[in-house]
């Protein structure tokens, strides 16, 4: 069958370029709105970070702005706000990391060992919902459940009790997000890994349960050992991305509990160039923050490799 | 049905797990019911219950009444359906478009993916977008919410790795029989891809209803503002929307009216969502990982 394939292709391939034009131009027209799109709205702003190299004033352009060279990277690393925004990044990155991920990996699991195909369904439902709920909409839910006028506090007051500012609080902002992010993506997350438990050899438990494995054992030494490729591989797109820690949800709260916590790179970016006019910082801290991000997934995919997992980007193509 | 080789469920086991799988689906679902009831509530069901109800004893409409009559919020579903719908017919014509004549070894093809794959690398960043976007004379304009999110890499991956596993034989005869390439894919693979296609539209749909960002980035003039950025300033910041904007006075508590506006914004959701949810599981992200 592979070879036949191959067989295939190289024929394909053999043939003189007014020959393949001539079987494949209608191919080829297809591929042309894609293409477009590609090249103006992902290419251009890709060359457009030029910018980040230049003294870029907008009305005289990209073509007639001056170049200062590396001038925008050096008054990046002397500008305390940028420091904030990236220590603040690397934080809620950690958080997240730390508490976020593997809360589906544990649902999941319970999710699996229910024996009620009916509570199972009912619960994926349920959990699944808030993935497809706009974070205006979930900020919106949690302001009106903790904010300070929401119904917790409201309950809180008529029992006598002090608030809680959940939402306004910027020393325990990281834990909101967080829970956020729970809240929206953890049941979702689940998806992959409840798929990935599907495909684990039953026979395996069996062999084990007769050899006088209890559930813990099994766990550890079959379930989780099934689970590594998937697991390994979210880390890896986790990585990736670890620089873009959620830019609606922090831009969505940055007025409540101020920029000195819920200043990141993406919002960072924003402020300085859209909002506050200084273009050319706002795209350094931004190419700064695209190129990190690629050597992250690429040194993340390799080292997957080196460990003898998959990882995303294989070797040979990706088909 | 439980396999013979696993224990019997202990009470205490089953106890934790119902704490947790309860506990996590009632956060999800309590505040979604509260801003429903609120949203539904008489001014004195929300007196009564000092600021948010459960359980509306006087159930009402009054509040979509009010944001209904016209005026920002009436223009704003309209813009989200206009963004939503059209955005979501381009993005999949140029996404099956894409996906079709990548996914079979032709001129151009592989160069063409690999430029597609990229994108997953890399984010162009905010500012060059925005001064692309105004390059193009886009600011202040619908298509600026449209054009840019025209094609997603995750949704050309799974339409990508479904058209794959269409037996190349049957292309092939199809050829022989003297079809196009146009026709094979018009006759043979969207028919044979319709829940796949229907999955990938909805991401689509959602996400661009769900866009607010980009409505932020790009659009100045309030009356061209979608839902999403209506909830923003109306709700979460809290202005308001004055009288004369609505149309009608008095508004009712508002309350009642915030929470209509959260409603508004969830229910479009709500509806697609049984749709979503019984085919994705099924095929569309299995296929995804696997591919």
């Amino acid at each position: 069958m592979l070879k036949a394939n191959s067989e295939k292709r190289q024929a394909r391939n053999g043939l003189p370029l007014k020959a393949k034009w001539r079987r494949d131009w209608q191919m080829v027209l297809l591929m042309i709105p894609g293409v477009v799109f590609l090249l103006v709205f992902f290419y251009l702003p890709v060359l457009g970070n030029v910018v980040a190299f230049q003294d870029f004033q907008p009305f005289l352009g990209i073509m007639h702005s001056e170049w200062n060279g590396l001038q925008n990277f050096v008054n990046l690393y002397a500008n305390p706000d940028f420091w904030d925004a990236l220590r603040n990044t690397l934080v809620l990155a950690g958080v997240q990391l730390l508490l976020f991920f593997p809360v589906p990996i544990g649902l999941a699991l319970i999710v699996d060992s229910l024996v009620s195909n009916r509570f199972r369904r009912w619960f994926q439902t349920i959990a699944y919902l808030p993935h497809f709920l706009s974070w205006v909409l979930v900020v919106t839910l949690f302001q009106q459940s903790l904010g300070g006028a929401g119904f917790v506090n409201n309950l809180l007051r008529q029992a006598g009790l002090d608030p809680i500012p959940f939402m306004t609080n910027p020393d325990t902002f990281p834990l909101l997000v967080v829970a956020q992010l729970i809240w929206k993506d953890a049941g979702w997350a689940m998806i992959i890994f409840l798929a990935a438990l599907t495909t684990v050899d039953v026979s395996l438990y069996e062999a084990a349960a007769a050899d006088g494995a209890g559930r813990w054992r099994r766990l550890w030494h079959i379930t989780l050992p099934s689970l590594r490729t998937v697991i390994v591989l979210l880390l890896i797109l986790r990585i990736g991305d670890i620089l873009s820690v959620g830019f609606e949800q922090f831009i969505l709260q940055r007025d409540s509990v101020g920029s000195g916590a819920a200043e990141v790179l993406d919002t960072f970016t924003y402020y300085a160039g859209v909002v506050g006019g200084d273009w050319s910082s706002g795209a350094a801290a931004g190419l700064a923050k695209g190129v990190v991000g690629a050597l992250l997934l690429w040194g993340a995919n390799s080292l997957a490799h080196r460990l003898g997992e998959p990882g995303i980007f294989q070797k040979r193509g990706a088909s | 049905m439980r396999p013979v080789w696993k224990e019997n469920p202990s009470p205490g086991y089953q106890a934790i797990k119902a704490v947790v799988l309860g506990g996590f689906a009632l956060a999800i679902v309590i505040p979604i019911l509260v801003v429903i009831s609120t949203s539904l509530a008489s001014d004195e069901d929300i007196i009564d219950a000092g600021g948010y109800v459960l359980w509306p004893s006087h159930p009402t409409f009054k509040a979509y009444q009010t944001l209904f009559s016209g005026g920002l919020m009436g223009r704003a579903i309209l813009v989200s359906v206009f963004v939503t719908l059209v955005g979501t017919a381009i993005a999949l014509a140029v996404t099956i478009a894409l996906a079709y004549a990548t996914s079979r070894p032709v001129l151009f093809g592989r160069p063409v993916l690999l430029m597609v794959l990229f994108t997953l690398l890399f984010a162009p960043g905010i500012i060059p977008m925005f001064l692309v976007v105004k390059q193009l004379g886009l600011l202040d304009s619908l298509w600026s919410l449209i054009l840019p999110g025209a094609l997603g890499a995750f949704n050309f991956v799974v339409l990508r790795t479904f058209f794959m596993n269409v037996p190349g034989e049957l292309l092939e005869s199809a050829r022989i029989d003297g079809a196009s390439d146009f026709t094979i894919l018009r006759r043979i693979i969207m028919p044979l891809s319709k829940a796949v296609i229907a999955v990938v539209g909805l991401f689509y749909a959602v996400g661009f209803w769900n866009a607010f960002f980009n409505a932020l980035l790009y659009l100045n003039d309030t009356s061209k503002w979608p839902v999403q950025v209506i909830l923003r300033t109306y709700v979460l910041q809290g202005k308001s929307l004055s009288a004369d904007q609505l149309g009608v006075h008095p508004p009712p508590q508002p309350q009642s009216l915030q929470m209509a506006v959260v409603v508004v914004a969830l229910v479009p959701i709500a509806m697609v969502y049984p749709f979503l949810q019984r085919h994705f599981t099924k095929g569309v992200i299995t296929g995804a990982v696997k591919g």
